[in-house]
């Protein structure tokens, strides 16, 4: 579904993505793990369009992305809910809402009753400004907002971030429950016993290179792993 | 003339120039708020307009309607036109290069008009008429009562677009975040060509009220207009809709306040004097609210 083949990304002279190449089958949660400052984000970036890559390119359901603009990376099916969240703080749930579905002629009141069934708590606050709900209810904003597009393969930057550990859980078994639904995912997560457990298969990334590839499974008993991401 | 009716008068005066300033503001304000640019070829625009209509008006003497609806749509094409040509190239420059540019299109449209159209100024016929009448004692001018009808209808309408439309959510969306807004699928080029567009356009429609309540066209009207009116913006909370319409029509009251006291010639002092105050004091204005710079 999601090919990336050796993209090479810089930051000015900063070499930030060095080769880096994965690919996501459909139906797949595929997370991608590594320590901050590893490029992750910036992988995640450069697919939906925000970055460019120098060289390589970005195959999606059979489609090169790698040159097109962002606005554009959307309507072919592809959302991005980006690290911090990022919805619009001034802006109502309602409308945030509405932001996620731009590239559709309307918003369907079926989609937000949809997305108000999985994320309850956003109905009850759905005239509330989104700068006033919690954390955890921006995270599920976020991913409510993503989901409007009616994304065929949603990538999550670190959901988990800032959030307490009940939350966390909360988050993760959405994203397993939306990926039965038939949505793929590609996470980022630094939290990676969280990540390992929901994924069927993930890359680590170092310094800007993936360095170990494998089922979940795999990379949870790999002694290397445990010893640098999952505390011993 | 009794107290009352100098105080109602004035009052009138003062919405009538405010009405112009708040509608001129916003454009500031608008523009602020999606690409942090003063753009101070804003002013120079509404000078544009009003040649545009003393062209259509007086060179090829079609009646005022036409002058009207030229010169929004020539102002709304020229706000267009200056953002792709002159800023757009520079979306990812240091906002520094994006001011100085916007001063030197500035000089570049005084100029240009300067050269086509003389130093001098053109004296612009009467584009609204109609009889003044009574409110009590008190002669109430038609143009000033048309003036602020027509703002505040304007106002009203702008309110709808940004709060309601598809397109004006995406404004403010653009504006709150323009990465986040990319990830939703909305084109930020196209956003922002919009936001100058209407800002334009609503210059436009200040360029004809402004000249029906000062009937000449010069190529530096713009200026102190233009200036003026940023004060207003920088007083409401420069990036604020509400807040350039509040702006707008304080420096308007104040003005007529001012020259009510017989002070007239002291009223631009007494505008830049709250440029200062508001800087010092409360450099966010009367609704702006504190931007925390992203990391």
């Amino acid at each position: 579904m999601l090919t990336v083949n050796d993209i090479n990304v810089y930051y000015g002279p900063i070499h930030a993505i060095k080769g880096v190449s994965f690919e996501v089958r459909p139906g797949e949660i595929v997370a991608l793990i590594g320590a901050n400052g590893a490029g992750k984000s910036t992988v995640l970036k450069t697919i939906s369009g925000l970055l460019r890559p120098k060289t390589g390119n970005i195959v999606f359901d059979g489609r090169d992305i790698t040159k097109l603009e962002a606005h554009k990376v959307v309507r072919a099916g592809l959302a991005h809910v980006p690290e911090g969240r990022r919805i619009f703080l001034q802006m109502t749930v309602i409308e945030n809402l509405e932001m996620g579905a731009f590239t559709k002629s309307t918003v369907s009141e079926e989609d937000l009753e949809d997305i108000f069934t999985k994320f309850p708590r956003l109905k009850e606050r759905r005239k509330q400004v989104a700068g006033t709900l919690s954390g955890g209810e921006q995270q599920m904003l976020a991913m409510g907002r993503a989901l409007m597009s009616k994304p065929k393969l949603m990538m999550l930057d670190e959901p988990s971030m800032g959030l307490a550990p009940i939350l966390v859980e909360q988050v993760f078994s959405i994203i397993t429950e939306l990926n039965k639904a038939g949505t793929t995912i590609l996470l980022v997560e630094q939290n990676a016993g969280m990540a390992l457990d929901v994924a069927h298969r993930a890359y680590v990334l170092e310094t800007g290179n993936i360095t170990l590839s494998g089922t979940g499974e795999e990379l949870a008993q790999s002694d290397e792993i445990r010893k640098a991401y999952l505390g011993g | 003339m009794s107290v009352f009716s100098t105080i109602v008068s004035q009052l009138f005066n003062g919405l009538q120039s405010g009405s112009i300033y708040a509608l001129v503001a916003l454009g500031y304000s608008m523009v602020y708020g999606i690409i942090m640019l003063l753009n101070f070829a804003h002013g120079d625009i509404i000078m544009v307009g009003a040649y545009i209509a003393w062209i259509m008006m007086t060179m090829l003497g079609l009646p005022p309607v036409i002058g009207i609806i030229a010169a929004i749509a020539g102002c709304t094409l020229l706000g267009v036109l200056i953002e792709k040509a002159a800023y757009s190239p520079l979306r990812k420059s240091p906002r520094l290069s994006l001011l100085i540019t916007a001063i030197g299109i500035s000089f570049f449209l005084e100029n240009i008009s300067q050269l086509i159209m003389g130093a001098g100024a053109k004296a612009m016929p009467s584009i609204i008429s109609g009889s003044n009448f009574r409110l009590g004692t008190t002669e109430i001018s038609f143009v000033s009562t048309v003036t602020i009808v027509v703002s505040v209808l304007s106002m009203v309408l702008l309110t709808f677009l940004v709060q309601k439309t598809k397109m004006g959510k995406g404004m403010r969306a653009v504006s709150e975040d323009m990465g986040a807004a990319q990830l939703m699928g909305i084109s930020v080029n196209k956003t922002i060509s919009f936001t100058f567009a209407v800002g334009s356009a609503l210059a436009g429609i200040g360029a004809v009220l402004y000249c029906s309540a000062y009937p000449q066209a010069s190529p530096t009207m713009g200026s102190m207009l233009g200036l003026k009116a940023f004060v207003a913006a920088v007083l409401g909370g420069i990036g604020s809709i509400p807040g350039a319409m509040i702006g707008g029509f304080a420096i308007g009251l104040l003005e007529a306040l001012v020259s009510a006291l017989g002070l007239s010639v002291w009223k631009d002092g007494v505008v830049f004097a709250i440029l200062i105050v508001v800087l010092l004091v409360k450099p966010t204005g009367i609704m702006g609210r504190v931007i925390k710079e992203k990391v």
